[in-house]
């Protein structure tokens, strides 16, 4: 474990908070120009990039040993396998040229 | 707690099974870190739902989140992320084993984390005034689409579970500050209070993806 | 508090003050921290369910000797099954070897006092008996029909059984293994004995490892999924309910992403098991020792990506079928590398004709056909002719049931001594051994015949011609019901009878064969410092 001396200081935490505020003011901004499908991909980007700062900084992962690195990747892998192999079905479902499904309309 | 058995030395604060503080802390905070992966996995289950019915039904997503209101919604972020620095800053007293200040962050985090849940329930009593809780108070007005109540149960599910936790965190928050109030945390033993921050952030972050999945779609109108 | 004040200096002079005489009574049982006799509170409660599962299968076998319905109503048959299902898969095969053998040895074999969280570990065993206590009261109080995999919309809309009391049961139960898995995930990084490294474990911890890290990336899963039928039965809130759009095809998605992985829950531990006994019956290390453990590790992984091969027949789009029928089978991979090791560790082996070896050889065989007929399953076309069928009945009781139940009991009967400080008769337990074997083929080989005929699963009246194959099932039921009684029997005489066990009785290799039998409290008098690697059976052979 790394020693927790080294852990951040109150300037990164104010810096830290600083930017929380700034990206939450930009995706409220953002939400209200009309970039077309864009917008959906902004507001993720910038809410990936606030819990990527977050878990940083205020979880301390960014001072921590490489097991709590390996520990949170892997909540995050599973997460996105959970996504990646549901949504594959519901993407593919259409293809052969039948009715998606007998449920969704 | 009465748990000395083995040494004389025995540090303050360190449980038998352990060989000293620094394999304690990292018990703790790899122990922490497990739970949040479950965490993590639980609400995917939510996320997962939204996502593939958002994609199947943009429109009732589009009109459902515009009856949400983004001004209490960022409020609340708001009060979240400030939430986080207190808490932040009631861990770093705590390495210090800086009593007063542990208490001081710890009721201010405890201040904003009951701010929110007042805030929800402000905008969950509208919802249920305009009839918008799905199978309870169900009646929409005017022209709807067909999945509303899709949208309108994963809103409540969500929300609903992230506030369980946020009762849940207050909880915990009181009994790690009547701890820290018998002045149970030093310098070296610290552990409850970094890991209990640990889940306090991890709350905050399922917050920062609820606010623009469920508030924020609605601003384009549906226009798609 | 009574339990960890007891002054651990008292073992120095008496090695007969062990963790089942240090401190009597209830309250010394119910507030105690100790992993070993947590490992007992769980031993105690889960054979409780096992017995009451069993109870429901008997009468599913009953029920099936005939081809009418002439036991019970066809909904009644619907509620037998189901509780037979829910309470084996969530109250027994979940636990059963990682809470008890698991709990009791994971801390010894790793060289550490206990788990690194005690009370978290008794809390898991609370959390299991309300959950116990909750599916109890779904029992009692009118059964469930669902089906252990609670499938909308039936489970959500049309189901008039206790379903949200039984989803609660099973919610609770995954929460209490989960706990254990943390413990373990804990336990297993931060808590290993000086000269302790991750390639000198037994290979029972990293099968260990690898179910903790499936219980703690899928349990919360089904958490989840149970969370939203909940809410959707009893709240009317929508989210697979055709009307309002929803698709309840996604709740097998998300019920399977638990629950294959979860199969593994089941059989894992086991896996463990085995390797330990192979090589204490083989006195050899065993092969491969590096591909057995990341084999494990593997199969937690890949053990993710598959859970589409039980949906084939459902709406799930056909490539992603595809996808998922490709995964499964190199996820047979690691399982083979396992039973090929095995196999290679016992080759040229010096075998030492005892009970463990009774049940590596009726595990190593039942597990081969219950992987094997996996593959068929997962084959995509042929699946359509088998799915739901009884030969998937027989395929996950090979594994599940002679896998893990075989397991659970060969590592009960080798790690008895420890547990209990006494031997049992060795010939008893050969005989136990051989009753499963014979008795588990003769229920369920049947059964494979039956499904590929084209019997369905979960029906109880079925034309004529399969009542011969029905009867053979029933009949072989009794004999395998009566050789889960018999050690139950001689191993209860054993503990008040039996002769006091040695510390190390099978000679086998291992820190918890070096410590008393039963263990101290804190397991070892002073923490063990590790100095060679696991299995060294070398210096022990010539006796
Ligand atoms: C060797 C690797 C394995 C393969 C390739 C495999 C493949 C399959 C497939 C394709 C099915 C779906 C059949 C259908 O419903 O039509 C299935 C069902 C099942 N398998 Fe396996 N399996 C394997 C190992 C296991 C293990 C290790 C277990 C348990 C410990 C297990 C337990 C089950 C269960 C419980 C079901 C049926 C669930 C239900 O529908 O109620 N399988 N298996
Ligand atoms: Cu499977």
């Amino acid at each position: 474990m790394a020693d927790d001396h080294h852990g951040p200081t109150v300037r990164i935490y104010l810096a830290v908070f600083a930017s929380l505020m700034f990206l939450t003011a930009l995706t409220v901004w953002v939400a209200f120009q009309d970039l077309g499908m864009f917008n959906d991909v902004v507001a993720l980007g910038i809410a990936c990039t606030k819990a990527t700062i977050v878990i940083l900084f205020f979880m301390h992962v960014k001072y921590a040993s490489r097991l709590t690195w390996l520990l949170a990747g892997a909540g995050i892998l599973f997460l996105l396998i959970l996504f990646a192999f549901a949504m594959a079905d519901y993407v593919s479902r259409g293809w052969l040229g039948m009715p998606a499904s007998h449920y969704l309309q | 707690m009465a748990d000395h058995a083995l040494h004389h030395d025995h540090p303050h604060g360190l449980a038998h099974q352990f060989e000293d503080m620094p394999q304690q802390k990292e018990s703790a905070v790899i122990g922490m870190w497990s739970f949040l992966i479950t965490e993590i996995l639980f609400f995917g289950g939510f996320f997962a739902t939204y996502l593939i019915y958002r994609s199947y039904y943009p429109e009732a997503f589009f009109e459902g989140s515009s009856h949400l209101d983004i001004p209490m919604g960022a409020f609340n972020t708001i009060v979240l992320i400030v939430s986080s620095l207190t808490m932040a800053m009631a861990v770093h007293k705590s390495h210090e084993g800086n009593k007063r200040g542990i208490l001081v962050y710890l009721t201010l985090t405890g201040i904003l984390g009951l701010t929110f849940l007042v805030v929800k329930y402000f905008e969950y009593s509208a919802k249920i005034e305009y009839g918008l809780v799905p199978g309870l108070a169900w009646h929409p007005h005017g022209e709807n689409s067909p999945q509303l109540a899709l949208f309108y149960s994963l809103y409540f599910g969500m929300t609903g579970m992230h506030a369980l936790h946020m009762i849940i965190g207050i909880g915990l928050l009181i009994w790690v500050f009547v701890k820290a109030a018998q002045g149970t945390y030093t310098a070296e033993y610290n552990a409850p209070v970094e890991i209990f921050g640990l889940y306090w952030h991890f709350v905050d972050i399922v917050w920062i993806f609820l606010f623009p999945l469920l508030y924020l779609l609605g601003t384009q109108g549906g226009g798609h | 508090m009574a339990i960890t004040e007891q002054d651990v200096q008292a073992s120095e002079d008496a090695p007969s003050v062990n963790y089942l005489n240090n401190g009597y009574g209830l309250k010394s049982w119910l507030l105690t921290k100790d992993h070993k006799r947590i490992a007992v509170l769980y031993i105690i409660s889960i054979s409780i369910f096992f017995a009451l599962g069993g109870l429901f299968a008997s009468l599913v076998r009953f029920e099936l000797m005939t081809p009418e319905g002439d036991l019970m109503s066809s909904d009644t048959y619907n509620k037998v099954f189901s509780m037979h299902g829910i309470i084996m898969v969530f109250f027994f095969l979940v636990p059963s070897i990682p809470a008890t053998i698991g709990n009791f040895l994971v801390p010894i074999m790793v060289g550490a006092k206990d788990l690194a969280f005690p009370r978290i570990n008794l809390l898991s065993w609370y959390v299991y008996v309300v959950a116990g206590i909750l599916g109890t009261i779904a029992v009692v109080g009118g059964g469930v029909d669902t089906g252990w995999t609670f499938y909308t919309p039936y489970s959500s809309t049309y189901s008039n059984s206790n379903v949200i009391l039984a989803a609660m049961a099973a919610f609770m139960a995954g929460f209490s293994s989960i706990l254990t898995g943390l413990n373990f995930v804990v336990t297993i990084h931060t808590m290993r004995a000086p000269g302790m490294t991750w390639f000198r474990l037994p290979l029972f911890v990293w099968s260990h490892y690898a179910t903790s890290i499936i219980m703690l990336l899928g349990t919360p899963v089904i958490a989840i999924t149970l969370v939203l039928l909940m809410l959707e039965r009893g709240f009317g809130f929508g989210f697979f309910d055709p009307n309002l759009g929803g698709d309840p095809v996604l709740f097998q998605h998300l019920f399977w992403f638990y629950s294959h992985p979860a199969v593994y829950i089941m059989i894992l531990p086991s896996m463990g098991v085995m390797s330990e006994m192979v090589a204490a019956v083989a006195r050899k290390r065993v092969f491969g020792y590096e591909f057995v453990a990341f084999s494990s590790v593997a199969i937690a992984i890949l053990g993710f990506l598959v859970w589409g091969h039980h949906m084939f027949v459902s709406s799930q789009s056909t490539y992603a079928g595809m996808v998922f029928s490709i995964i499964t089978f190199l996820v047979a991979v690691p399982s083979a590398i396992k039973t090929f090791n095995w196999t290679a560790t016992l080759y040229k082996g010096s075998i030492v004709y005892d009970t463990s070896m009774f049940y590596v050889y009726g595990y190593l065989g039942l597990f081969l056909v219950g992987g094997l007929t996996g593959l068929f399953l997962s084959s995509m076309g042929l699946d359509i002719h088998l799915h739901d069928t009884y030969f998937v009945v027989a395929h996950f009781h090979y594994i599940m049931v002679g896998g893990q139940v075989m397991g659970y009991l060969g590592g009960m009967h080798f790690w008895w001594p420890k547990i209990t400080g006494k031997m049992f008769p060795d010939i008893c337990g050969k005989i136990s051994a051989l009753l499963v074997f014979l008795g588990f083929n003769f229920t369920f080989f049947p059964q494979f015949i039956l499904g590929y005929m084209g019997m369905p699963r979960r029906y109880h009246v079925y034309p004529e011609e399969f009542q011969i194959l029905n009867v053979a099932s029933s009949l072989g039921a009794s004999l395998l019901a009566l050789g889960y009684l018999v050690p139950g029997v001689y191993l209860t005489w054993s503990i008040f009878k039996g002769p006091k066990a040695p510390d190390n009785p099978w000679g086998a290799k291992g820190l918890e064969w070096e410590t008393t039998s039963p263990p101290p409290t804190f397991n070892f008098e002073e923490t063990p410092v590790v100095t060679e690697e696991a299995y060294q059976y070398g210096q022990i052979e010539e006796h």
